[in-house]
């Protein structure tokens, strides 16, 4: 069944003969999507548009009520407050900065869970990727927030070598994050190796080609997409966290941290929604960049 | 992958990671059983008083219920809908097919802190909704529906549509086609899909966070709520070791009732 | 800093629905003894919202929304349970929920679903501005008489003579230090201000835009030239000028804390050396042998005074008078003050708690109170009584403090 021949094959065959089900296929297309359609229309859609017709009213600093005056001052502030562009600029270096970290963590594991693994030993490699996602987000954190601590076990390891544990900061939340999210790379990675055929390695070996030179020239350019779908992930992850921020970053600020405050501590829901659509539109291009690479389909 | 070398490489470097992977979670285990109530390093002394507590604590095990409960029925919605989307798209390449996708894509592409605040400003002055079960549901079928669409979506990429026109042309409707023939090719990409959906939803706390009304608590918000008051925290140190250690049970079932499963789990291919 | 409140501030408050009407006559002294930490008058009319006269029937269920450790139900501790004997009291079941900042009540209480909350003085003015809680009719407090004078009528809980709900606790923000390495031992709030240098990057604060009125505090006494009267009564430049100090200390500092495991945490491990605290966090960490010391500093210091506040729209409005009369009576306010450690409301409590907690807690002792600034929402009108300038309201602060933190 994962063999390339029978997706080939089913490629080949396709919609060839009118068959009962898509002759009125477009009927069928239509009352299949309807229910998917009108859930993520009225909950989903309709909500984030709300959220957008809201960055765009105002709030009244003492009783926090929104008054529904329409007004840019949201954008203006964001614009013109060197400090946003600063938080913002910082969220997405950290983004950026964790996906780049997870790619080049994820990539030899699947290659080595898809392509070196026994059978078995593939079963208990997925098992042993899945399993911490199962421990909860903020326990993690909070395990990292102990290692990072003063005469933590960073520093308890460290010791004999002469390293010592950054502290808490941005580092510590850069680290942090790459930790949490890297078996959202893992495996989609090793979703997409696992399609590649044996084969192939074996082909361009009997080409002439060493194992690095394959590695380079074959598997690095096949596994791209999916590389690109695992980054989805963790870019936006990341982009939106403002848990793990609070636990280890120290005195650091992120997108999410401001967005967090503006809705629960200053209370100024206008606001926050217009420092959210910040990631927001970061997401939007990321995603239709991700689309030349065909990364949403192996998604 | 010949290379002896490459190979030595690949399982050193695995071998690295996965210890990075699990000693923080080694970690939570040892400092369940810390004496220390803040959990310093290393333990002074080790203790069974906090497993002894966290088995008494009546909070936990409501939450975990909650979640459970909620977990559950945002997985059969998503099962249901996803499954519809996939259909839908199966074979065609209409104008709207990249709209589709990328809407069912939207709610776990964009940060959780935007759907959040989205939903909970939609649901409360939009709608007039009280904060509770039901939304926390919504919120978590919303986000989870990508999971099952991508593994159903996949599965039927490489499904030869032959056995279905075979059913249909022998006099099977479309129903039937579906119960007989189409589901049961399915199934093993719906267990997948499902698996990581109730994963998602169990874990989630951002969104969560922003859905859950007064009176509703699942795991993740009760462990948010414990983890910042000094007598509690070592609780909740228990409840996350014993979840690691529960998390193998639906993984491995999983594994026991489709070995098409890991791969699916892996993101639907 | 900004142009954008300013400008909308007079629109706002001609549309205002709940908006402040900023009223002439200001300075009208809420009949309260003029304390240091009472701020001149309350300078806004609350919206019109009626007061429930007598007791009705009970519904049989109750939202509260709370600081941790203010209604424990045995769920977590089945030793820690003063909710349950209110349940089986008046057959009201309980739903608590928690939140970890009052900026977080502040919002919480805006969604409608509580009846009841544990607010502070930097969130009941809001609250009690936005129309969202209710007068509370005193008469229906079974031990209202017992609670100390001191706390009642005063300007974060109570509107012209008005009470806006039933005191229930309060305690200073200490200036906390490790003993063993932090020498000489402080006295004055400048070891974390000018002198914080010298602990560079162990320096801890509260993480809210309310410990901007810390720093106020400090400049108060020690740059008498800026003329600050109030530390929530603050003009652009006195707020200026501490949010300059603010910045100054930022660069020596490890950590802003919001929740007190996290400053137990980093004074435990040295992370932190010294910085705010509240006394609950000084005994736990001295509970876990961590050699520290809290004191009150020379120049007084902020704190808190909390309030049961009943729900402007409350669902079981019967179920939350009675939360209010049960809470404030001595038992559950030993159990409460011991359990989360502060100073009960309700001196009567002491002859449960013994004489030694209410005496390290100034439980009765109004001079102790009276160098407490308690947390108070900063607006617009001066609450120092000054009519010839306007003040920074919190959302100036709050927008300060994000570019304090950078």
């Amino acid at each position: 069944m994962t063999s390339s021949a029978a997706q080939t094959l089913a490629g080949a065959t396709g919609p060839r003969r009118g068959s009962l089900l898509s002759r009125s296929g477009g009927l069928r297309t239509g009352l299949l999507l309807l229910p998917p359609m009108l859930w993520l229309g009225v909950a989903y859609l309709a909500a984030l548009g709300a959220l957008l017709v809201t960055s765009l009213w105002s709030q009244n600093d003492f009783t926090g009520d929104i008054e529904r005056i329409w007004t840019f001052d949201n954008y203006r502030q964001l614009w013109d407050i060197p400090v946003y562009r600063t938080i913002a600029f910082r969220t997405i270096g950290i983004a950026a900065l964790v996906t780049v970290i997870d790619a080049l963590l994820a990539f030899p594991v699947a290659l080595y869970m898809a392509k070196v693994a026994s059978p078995r030993g593939r079963r208990l490699l997925v098992i042993a990727v899945l399993m911490p996602l199962w421990a909860s987000y903020l326990v993690k954190a909070y395990a990292w927030r102990g290692m990072f601590s003063e005469g933590g076990l960073i520093d308890w390891v460290g010791k004999p070598f002469g390293i010592h544990s950054p502290g808490y900061g941005l580092v510590a939340t850069t680290i942090t994050l790459a930790y949490l999210w890297l078996p959202y790379m893992i495996l989609p990675i090793y979703a997409g190796l696992e399609r590649v055929p044996d084969s192939l390695f074996e082909a361009s070996g009997d080409l002439g080609a060493g194992a690095w030179t394959t590695l380079r020239r074959v598997v690095l350019p096949m596994a791209f997409p999916a590389v690109v779908a695992g980054s989805i992930f963790t870019f936006s992850l990341s982009l939106g966290d403002y848990i793990a921020v609070t636990i280890v970053g120290g005195a650091g600020q992120l997108i999410g941290t401001v967005v967090y405050a503006n809705v629960g501590t200053a209370n100024n829901l206008p606001f926050a929604a217009a420092f959210a659509t910040v990631p927001v539109v970061v997401m939007l291009v990321y995603l239709a960049a991700a689309r030349r690479t065909g990364a949403l389909e192996s998604l | 992958m010949n290379d002896g070398r490459l190979k030595a490489v690949l399982r050193a470097l695995t071998g690295v990671v996965l210890l990075v992977v699990y000693v923080p979670l080694l970690l939570v285990m040892v400092n369940s059983f810390n004496v220390d109530r803040t959990f310093t390093w290393p333990p002074p002394r080790l203790t069974l008083h906090w497993w002894n507590v966290a088995a008494h604590s009546s909070g936990a095990r409501h939450a975990l219920l909650v979640s459970v409960e909620v977990a559950l029925l945002a997985t059969a919605i998503a099962l249901t809908l996803g499954t519809l989307a996939g259909l839908a798209l199966r074979r065609t390449r209409f104008f709207g097919r990249n709209v589709v996708s990328l809407l069912i894509i939207l709610p776990i592409a964009l940060p959780g802190i935007v759907t959040g605040i989205a939903l909970n400003n939609a649901f409360r002055t939009m709608l007039g909704l009280e904060l509770g079960f039901l939304t926390i549901v919504v919120a978590h079928a919303t986000f989870c529906i990508v999971t099952v669409f991508n593994n159903v979506q996949a599965r039927l990429q490489r499904l030869a549509p032959s056995l279905e026109q075979a059913s249909a042309d022998l006099g099977a409707g479309p129903f039937t086609t579906f119960r007989l023939v189409t589901f049961p090719m399915l199934r093993s990409a719906l267990l997948a899909g499902g698996l990581l959906a109730f994963g998602l939803s169990f874990d989630e706390i951002v969104v969560t966070t922003f859905t859950a009304g007064p009176t509703e608590q699942t795991l993740p918000i009760w462990i948010f709520q414990n983890l910042f008051r000094p007598n509690q925290a070592p609780v909740v140190n228990v409840v996350a070791a014993v979840l690691v250690l529960l998390s193998a049970i639906p993984i491995y079932l999983a594994q026991r009732l489709s070995g098409d499963v890991v791969s699916g789990a892996a993101g639907a291919h | 800093m900004t142009s954008k409140r300013r400008k909308i501030r007079p629109l706002g408050a001609l549309l205002g629905v709940a908006a402040l009407a900023l009223v002439a006559g200001c300075g009208t002294s809420g009949g309260s003894s003029n304390t240091a930490g009472t701020p001149g008058g309350q300078g806004f009319t609350p919206p019109d919202i009626p007061m429930q006269q007598s007791m009705g029937k009970l519904e049989g269920s109750v939202n509260i929304l709370a600081w941790p450790g203010y209604a424990e139900d045995g769920s977590n501790d089945p030793k820690v349970d003063w909710v349950t004997p209110f349940e089986k009291e008046t057959g009201c079941q309980a739903h608590v929920k928690y939140f970890p900042t009052s900026d977080d009540a502040v919002s919480l209480m805006k969604t409608g679903d509580y009846d009841v909350v544990s607010a502070s003085g930097d969130a009941s003015l809001r609250l009690i501005a936005g129309g969202d809680v209710a007068p509370v009719n005193t008469s229906l407090i079974k031990d209202y008489s017992q609670i100390e004078p001191f706390l009642k009528d005063r300007s974060w809980n109570s509107v012209d003579g008005q009470m806006y709900g039933v005191p229930h606790g309060w305690g200073a923000n200490l200036l906390m230090y490790r003993t063993d390495q932090v020498s000489p031992a402080p006295t004055s709030w400048g070891a974390v201000f000018t002198d914080a240098s010298q602990y560079k990057g162990k320096v801890t604060a509260y993480d809210s835009p309310i410990y901007i009125a810390d720093a106020a505090l400090y400049l108060m006494k020690t740059k008498p030239d800026l003329g600050i009267k109030n530390p929530y009564a603050l003009d652009q430049t006195q707020l200026d000028a501490a949010v300059s100090l603010l910045k100054e200390q930022r660069q020596n500092i490890s950590e802003y804390w919001s929740d007190y495991l996290k400053e137990v945490q980093a004074f435990k491990t040295g992370d932190s050396v010294i910085g705010t605290t509240w006394e609950i966090i000084q005994q736990t960490a001295a509970g876990e042998n961590v050699p520290v010391k809290a004191i009150l500093p020379s120049e007084g210091a902020t704190g808190w005074s909390d309030t049961w506040m009943i729900a402007a729209h409350a669902q079981h409005p019967n179920c939350a008078y009675a939360w209010m009369s049960y809470i404030t009576e001595p038992k559950p306010q030993s159990e409460v003050a011991q359990y989360f450690g502060e100073a009960p409301a309700n001196g009567q409590a002491c002859q449960l708690t013994g004489t030694a907690f209410c005496k390290a807690y100034h439980v009765t002792d109004q001079a102790f109170a009276n160098k407490i600034w308690y947390w108070t929402t900063p607006i617009s009108q001066c609450l120092d009584g000054r009519t010839d300038t306007t003040c920074t309201d919190y959302g100036q602060w709050t927008q300060a403090w994000t570019e304090i933190k950078g």
